[in-house]
């Protein structure tokens, strides 16, 4: 950090560095939020059954709309059902390979690395696709699974879901924490090593403490990815008819936009932000409480 | 447990993960290989990758070419134009000190937790009223701001760039725009290319925004060319076969991306979680 006497002498610089992304940030973060909040706050009057549309002002009527609308409510507990089951899951399996690669014990570790990071290259879209097919039962190799099991019913299309965000995923959220786990100096493990610790000691006692703070990270991000679930299960509408058009909270804003609703949309928008903002940062908060730097 | 089987182990559950990772690419890539929408199975049959590549490439006038070009119009600009700007100011966030400094920090952490998402209609309401929806810009324009990145940034130029460093370059008689030019972006270049490679895959991947913006198929990225013809499968069978060797060949550009840049992403990816 420069002293604090530099601060004057640098404002014109400073201006220069911060104004472009500043003003982009403005245009399209702030502003789109207030003009969300705004719309929200309207709704749209006719004079007569068939007279022209107006705007008025409608306080909170659209927010009493989304609190009684039940299927976004279902919504919002499948996807925290979902987040519940899949995150953890994938995040553990990305724990046990990044300690693996770690341990020592594994040849080759370029190669899977790179193998497990690969479908993180695979667009949401594309991925979905992808297993889709794989899903069908006249389409997959796996016959001897897929005519027996319905992965596309109504039962189990959700975690047919969850398999490609984690397909797609557990190789990046891997490499997050394996860096972490490269960072930590090894004379902590030589110490502890001729203290009689074996893999699993040290892997639970020293490794996973101290690569918390990457975990949190990635924890945090995944909780926004999984309130957000859009391209995935979109895509599913045209493998599986047990995802309905309102299936994800993300997809019901998207129906009601193309009604178009665009007032009651954009309450949707509001609450589901201000929904994945309060539980982003209460688990931060959460974390930082119990001691996880 | 002896070393031997520990090391077996672990060796097994990295091949078994290998195959569940490689196994869907391998079969998409073997599928589309093969004579359109025909069993699918794991290995080669009918050999015919040129003839579909033929047959992709020249449907609907030549429509997936002109969608993979628009994507790589939307991200390499958008990636390279929006790590720019996210350095120059995590930069000046971790360099200077100036009134509001935290404040503005805390803004854009902020919008590292509002979902992107939840921006998209809003955006399309606004680019409505000036009559821009439905053009390259609305979709380009708001991919530049990556907030995320700033944070990156102001972190790896904590780390990577020395105070006296900057110093001896004011005695110099450097500026400090020329100083950030000429030695900080030199040692921020490795974390540079990782904010790159997220804001590239982060833009490339993007659905909702060109959903709800663009009506016209011209402007479309390859995600949503492939999920309209996906979508239209069952009106027109002969999409079953295309969508499998379009969406195999929409993936070449990243694995390019991803293989060319591993010595950064491999070095700089944890560095966000490191205080």
């Amino acid at each position: 950090m420069s002293g604090s006497r530099s601060g004057s002498r640098h404002l014109g610089a400073v201006g220069f560095f911060i104004t472009p992304f500043v003003a982009l940030f403005a245009l399209f973060y702030l502003v789109p939020i207030g003009y969300a909040v705004v719309q929200s706050l309207y709704q749209v009057k006719r004079t007569g059954t068939f007279g022209p549309a107006h705007d008025v002002f409608g306080g909170l009527v659209q927010y009493r709309r989304v609190f009684s609308d039940s299927p976004f409510w279902h919504s919002v507990e499948r996807v925290l059902l979902f987040g519940i089951v899949q995150v953890p899951v994938m995040l553990g399996v990305a724990l046990i390979l990044a300690l693996l690669l770690d341990s020592g014990l594994v040849r080759g570790k370029r190669f899977f690395r790179l193998a497990f990071f690969l479908p993180y290259a695979v667009p949401g879209v594309v991925a979905a696709i992808m297993w889709g097919y794989l899903y069908s039962p006249n389409l997959s190799p796996f016959t001897a699974l897929t005519a027996h099991v319905h992965l596309l019913g109504a039962d189990l299309v959700l975690w047919s879901i969850a398999n490609v965000v984690t397909w797609v995923y557990v190789g990046y959220n891997m490499l997050i924490i394996y860096a972490a786990l490269l960072a930590i100096p090894t004379e902590i493990y030589e110490a502890a090593r001729i203290d009689g610790a074996g893999y699993f000691r040290i892997a639970w006692s020293i490794k996973i403490p101290m690569v918390m703070p990457a975990i949190v990270l990635t924890t945090v991000f995944s909780i926004i990815g999984t309130l957000q679930l859009l391209a995935e299960p979109q895509v599913f509408r045209s493998f599986s008819t047990a995802v309905s058009s309102t299936y994800t909270p993300n997809l019901t804003v998207y129906a009601t936009s193309s009604v178009p609703n665009f007032h009651l949309a954009a309450a949707f928008s509001v609450v589901l932000a201000l929904a994945t903002f309060v539980l982003s940062f209460s688990f931060l908060k959460f974390t930082q409480r119990r001691g996880v730097q | 447990m002896s070393v031997l089987s520990r090391r077996a182990a672990a060796m097994l559950v990295m091949a078994v993960c290998t195959v569940y990772f490689l196994t869907p690419l391998w079969w998409l890539f073997v599928g589309s290989t093969k004579p359109g929408g025909r069993g699918v199975g794991l290995w080669f049959d009918h050999f015919q990758l040129g003839t579909n590549l033929h047959a992709v490439l020249t449907y609907q006038d030549g429509i997936f070419l002109r969608w993979l070009v628009n994507s790589i119009g939307y991200t390499v600009g958008a990636a390279a134009i929006g790590t720019l700007l996210a350095a120059m100011c995590g930069y000046a966030l971790a360099k200077y000190r100036f009134p509001g400094r935290e404040t503005l920090f805390n803004i854009v952490l902020g919008g590292v937790l509002v979902p992107a998402t939840a921006l998209a209609l809003p955006l399309f309401l606004l680019f409505s009223k000036a009559h821009a929806a439905n053009t390259y810009w609305a979709v380009f324009l708001p991919s530049l701001v990556n907030p995320f990145g700033v944070y990156l940034a102001r972190i790896y130029a904590a780390s990577s760039v020395p105070d006296e460093l900057l110093e001896a370059a004011r005695i110099d008689g450097s500026g400090e725009v020329r100083s950030f030019f000429t030695v900080s972006v030199r040692l921020m270049a490795p974390a540079l290319v990782t904010i790159f490679l997220f804001h590239f895959v982060a833009v490339w991947n993007n659905f909702l925004l060109p959903l709800i913006m663009l009506g016209n198929q011209k402007l479309f990225p390859v995600t949503l060319g492939l999920y309209t013809w996906n979508s239209q499968v069952d009106q027109r069978p002969e999409l079953r076969g295309l969508v499998l060797v379009g969406a195999c060949l929409s993936l070449a550009p990243m694995l390019i991306a991803f293989l060319s840049l591993q010595r950064f992403w491999r070095s700089g990816l944890g560095a966000g979680s490191l205080k």
